[in-house]
């Protein structure tokens, strides 16, 4: 006992389990089983990077002046001395001109965001082709893909606070947008934006107070809730020796595990620390204040609204305009059908499986490759190279224009794109799963312990090797 | 063979992404040349760019200068100025009447261009107009430009789109040029008479141009100056294919 | 009728070989039999690794320092970034090197605890079904918790409406007849001062710039390039041509004009938006030639005046910006 009460690791423990009941807590966390898997880390770098985007973030709005109130910059950015600029810009220039460590601070953020939705995506992505979705993750696959469509969200509010040309003509885009919705397009405009867009001083406060606390809150919740349901249910796992669909195989969380995640944050870290220090990103001073009535050539959003873009540029010219109303704007069908359905199939997609694929309603811990399930697979490819062939569309003229295709050109090639990518890929991914399958080659591995011989007729066979792959 | 593989593929995709990532910012940012000097001034030879002319000019604007139907405009009234713009920029002798000119090795020499000035001169027209970027105002000329050029040109002079043709990057232009530009409208452009921007803009705007040779970069490695593409880019082929790569040795252990 | 039936056979046939198909593709290689316990647990640390890790985390602590000097000397943001970034890198490595090589090397199997518990599905459901026991008015009463429910509903989303106002003077446009336009620096624009070519922007005297209806673009053609429709032949003093500057697509600035110098080898004259590359045809009144745009450009019918300044001959064509239910034929 006495000897307990001095040792400073027990102690504490016992404190808290006397107080909370919490040793046995203590001690299944830090028995928790992580299976090991390079792919398991997608998801944690989505995490890290919220993590390094709260803490840069919280730094940058203690200098960032949410108002549109138009002054003369006298700031700390020489070229822009004497131009009429919002509080917001201003104070944005500030930051990276005046603030040491300011725009370090800024880019990192810039850089994280882009990260953070580029690893959710891949993460999804991994979840997707794997089955991890199933039973009984389909509440966890629902709160992840929520979390794909609230970080876009969030991602758009914060780069349009900066209030310069680039962020004014996307929310300008995003106004029209929301004009465009069937029959309370223009109230809903009214209420979100205060008034009109341009011209509501409501707005930037609203931004703010949306990107800064309401979104991460709620993001910040759903990461709770995704957590927490991993815990519940543990990882999944691939198959292997001594996996089964009751257990989990890996590394302990302590020591080695904590160790090794903890370095996947330093790494995570570096590498936007390191973008946020050496590559620019959105230098805002270089765009000016925004203006209504000015636009640049090649504005583009954040690569996470490429898709929206492309998808508001293929649409034909096409408005429904009957009995005296507009029936749909035309940026309707690309700013809200397309992502709506884009989002539905998502949501929709365990149900969807279960019910017209796999007809499979069993518990799952153990994970497909994606050869397992060639449908599921190819579906996956062709949904993801549509979503892809569309966003692609939206960077077209920055990209090709440089080879010389001219840009209508482009736009119809995007659109027969839009149909008929999906339909190859979606082909050629069945046939590269089912004849993966049954050769069982891994395309990143090579073979494992397989090789082609020749028969003496001529013919080719596959045959086991009958060396270990380890052994030579 | 089992172990090999991926390092290998992960390395190969990697060098392709920083390439590709690398040669996008090569083609926005354009190449850092000298711009081409002011020279020649109105010394050339009128009789000898008329000859000139029909040799290397005739077959699309005609033998008398007044253009052919269909292959290329008349340039008689274009003054000094179009011919000192298009041949000091490469843009002319045009191989394919119907193509976009653009800026290219210039392929006369000075004093062929001088001659041919003069000839096109010798019609009437505007003359070289004269610029001075340093009495111009940057403040403005970024403003004036944003205002007027960069629904083409881009903010920062990079270049784009235009449908029909291009809007070329301006950091090879000379100050010259881009008054020239600004007064003729070449190509697609649109013209600005002196009504609409007076001299004291002209300089603004060409100082504007001038500087965004050198745009201020503070935040470092500028990507070609091109806004968010470039940036998605190295978002997905640094960040990520870095991160996949680390995942990949941090992920699993290899006892 | 028939035909329904047959075609509902179909799909019921259909159905039942996809079923089959289903449960042929379904099957997957079955779970590995058990095998030997991969449970194993290595103590040991390599000197090397050992002494690796701790001069990483030395050199990871000194960037930091140099972190600090940069700040409080040039705080320039490669160098920030650089010391910053080396400093994670370095722990980053000394973590992974401390994680694979120092620590005990342990591979567990934990048992994945079952998540259900059927048996208690049926009596959860039961205790919450007991509420209305003995209760005689329950629909009474639950219609009553509806209409407090709705009430509170209400009452609690009422507030939202002071989020906006209604609504109002969507596509509306300060241009009235006569009204100046003035340049971007707020002089009258002058007709003389556009050359056949020439490409401006100019707002309603008297207006918000920041207002969307207030931009036009103002652009000059050859008189003979014009072909306006006949109710606006005289919009079009000297080939000059105003438009809402506000594109009819999504609202960005329509800041693109092309105009040829050979209409004979490259385009005809066009208004752009470069968002989205709606292209208008300024020649025709603001048609749309090209691109997503749903309606045309609404123009403004120009006037001279005596002094040369371009005036408003009345109010736009239409409703400015981009479509909304409000938007009628135009």
């Amino acid at each position: 006992m006495s000897d307990a009460a001095r040792d400073p690791v027990a102690e504490p423990i016992r404190f808290v389990d006397e107080r909370l009941g919490a040793a046995k807590l203590i001690r299944g966390a830090l028995d928790y089983v992580f299976p090991d898997h390079w792919s398991f880390l997608l998801g944690e770098l989505a995490l890290y990077a919220f993590v390094i985007l709260v803490a840069t973030g919280t730094y940058l709005a203690l200098f960032f002046e949410p108002s549109t109130t138009q002054l003369v910059y006298h700031g700390a950015y020489g070229p822009l001395h004497g131009v009429q600029m919002s509080g917001a810009y201003a104070s944005a220039l500030d930051i990276s001109y005046g603030v040491p460590a300011g725009l370090l601070l800024r880019q990192t953020h810039h850089w994280a965001a882009l990260l953070f939705i580029a690893a959710i995506v891949v993460h999804l992505m991994r979840v997707f082709f794997t089955g991890a979705f199933r039973k009984p993750r389909e509440l966890n696959y629902v709160v992840g893909v929520a979390m794909l469509a609230i970080g876009v969200l969030e991602g758009f509010l914060g780069y349009s606070l900066v209030d310069d040309l680039l962020s004014g003509m996307g929310l300008a885009i995003a106004y029209g947008v929301v004009l465009s919705i069937p029959l309370v397009g223009g109230q809903v405009g009214a209420l979100l934006w205060g008034g009109q867009y341009p011209g509501s001083v409501a707005f930037e406060p609203r931004l703010f107070i949306a990107h800064v606390f309401l979104v991460p809150a709620i993001l910040a919740t759903l990461i709770a809730v995704h957590l927490a349901m991993i815990v519940r249910q543990h990882h999944t796992q691939f198959r292997g020796p001594g996996r089964q669909e009751h257990n989990v195989v890996g590394t302990p969380m302590w020591p080695a595990y904590a160790l090794r995640s903890l370095s996947w944050f330093a790494t995570t870290a570096a590498v936007l620390v390191l973008l946020g220090g050496l590559v620019q990103i959105n230098p805002i001073w270089q765009w000016g204040p925004y203006e209504v009535a000015q636009g640049t050539n090649g504005a583009q959003p954040d690569w996470y609204l490429g898709w929206l873009i492309g998808a508001l540029r293929i649409m034909p010219a096409w408005e429904p305009r009957f009995w005296g109303h507009t029936w749909a704007g035309n940026p309707f069908f690309g700013g809200v059908v397309f992502p709506t359905v884009v989002f539905a199939v998502l949501f929709a997609w365990p149900w969807l499986e279960q019910r017209f694929i796999t007809r499979d309603f069993a518990t799952h811990h153990l994970l497909d490759r994606p050869r397992d399930n060639p449908w599921r697979t190819a579906i996956g490819a062709a949904f993801f190279s549509w979503v892809f062939t569309v966003f692609f569309a939206g960077a077209a003229d920055r990209i090709l224009v440089s080879v010389g295709i001219p840009y209508e050109t482009q736009v119809w090639l995007a659109r027969g794109a839009f149909f008929v990518a999906p339909v190859i890929v979606g082909v050629a991914a069945y046939r590269i799963a089912s004849e993966l399958r049954r050769s069982d080659l891994h395309p990143l591995r090579g073979a494992v312990a397989r090789r082609v011989v020749r028969r003496p007729d001529g013919s080719f066979a596959t045959v086991a090797d009958e060396v270990e792959p380890g052994a030579g | 063979m089992r172990r090999r593989a991926v390092p290998v593929l992960l390395v190969v995709a990697l060098a392709l992404c920083a390439l590709g990532t690398l040669a996008f910012a090569q083609a926005g940012s354009g190449a850092q040349s000298p711009p081409v000097g002011a020279a020649g001034g109105g010394a050339g030879d009128p009789v000898a760019g008329h000859q000139l002319f029909v040799e290397r000019c005739s077959s699309c604007h005609g033998t008398d200068g007044a253009g052919r139907r269909g292959r290329g405009p008349s340039v008689r009234g274009a003054g000094a100025l179009a011919a000192d713009f298009y041949l000091r920029t490469g843009r002319m002798p045009l191989a394919e009447p119907t193509d976009q000119p653009v800026r290219a090795p210039v392929q006369l020499t000075a004093t062929q261009i001088d001659d041919l000035v003069a000839y096109v001169a010798s019609f009437g027209g505007p003359g070289v107009p004269a610029v001075h970027p340093e009495r111009g105002s940057l403040t403005r000329g970024q403003r004036l430009f944003t205002d007027s050029c960069a629904g083409c040109h881009t903010v920062a002079a990079r270049g784009g789109i235009v449908l029909g043709g291009v809007a070329p990057a301006l950091q090879q232009a000379n100050a010259r040029q881009v008054a020239e530009a600004i007064r003729m409208g070449p190509y697609l452009m649109p013209r600005f008479g002196s009504g609409q921007l007076p001299p004291a803009d002209v300089d603004a705007l060409a100082r504007y141009v001038l500087s965004t040779r050198d745009l201020p970069n503070r935040g470092g490695w500028a990507i070609g100056n091109l806004g968010p593409v470039p940036e998605g880019l190295v978002c997905w082929g640094l960040g990520i294919v870095v991160l996949l790569g680390a995942a990949r040795l941090l992920g699993e252990r290899t006892t | 009728m028939r035909l329904l039936a047959r075609l509902l056979a179909a799909v019921a046939a259909w159905r039942a070989v996809r079923r089959g198909a289903a449960q042929d593709r379904a099957p997957l290689p079955p779970p590995p039999p058990p095998e030997p316990d991969p449970r194993a647990r290595r103590v040991g640390a390599r000197a090397d690794a050992e002494r690796l890790v701790a001069a990483l985390l030395i050199a990871c602590g000194l960037c930091g320092v140099a972190f600090v000097v940069v700040y409080a000397t040039s705080a320039n943001t490669q160098l920030l970034g650089a010391a910053a970034g080396l400093a994670l890198v370095l722990l980053a490595v000394a973590l992974a090197v401390a994680s694979f090589a120092v620590v005990p090397q342990e591979t567990a199997v934990e048992p994945r605890p079952p998540l259900e518990a059927p048996a208690e599905v049926e009596p959860a459901a039961r205790e919450l079904r007991d509420v209305g026991e003995g209760v005689s008015r329950r629909g009474l009463i639950t219609a009553a918790a509806g209409v407090a429910g709705a009430g509170l509903a209400a009452a609690a989303i009422t507030p939202a409406a002071s989020l906006g106002p209604r609504a109002k003077g969507l596509g509306a446009a300060p241009w009235r007849r006569g009204t100046r336009l003035l340049d971007q620096d707020g002089r009258p624009l002058r007709a003389a001062a556009l050359v056949v070519g020439a490409f401006a922007t100019a707002f309603a005297e008297g207006a918000d710039r920041r207002e969307l209806g207030s931009p036009v673009v103002v652009v000059r053609l050859r008189e003979d390039e014009v072909h306006l429709p006949a109710a606006r032949r005289a919009w079009a003093p000297q080939g000059i041509l105003a438009f809402s500057k506000i594109c009819t697509h999504a609202g960005c600035a329509v800041s693109l004009f092309r105009y040829p110098l050979d209409q004979q080898t490259s385009k005809t004259p066009a208004l752009v938006c470069p968002c989205h590359y709606s292209t208008f045809d300024p020649r025709r009144a603001g048609r749309v030639e090209f691109g997503p745009a749903g309606r045309p450009l609404p123009q403004l019918p120009l006037a001279i005046a005596a002094d040369g300044t371009l005036v408003a001959a009345g109010p736009m064509s239409g409703p400015i910006g981009p479509a909304w239910w409000g938007v009628g034929h135009s």
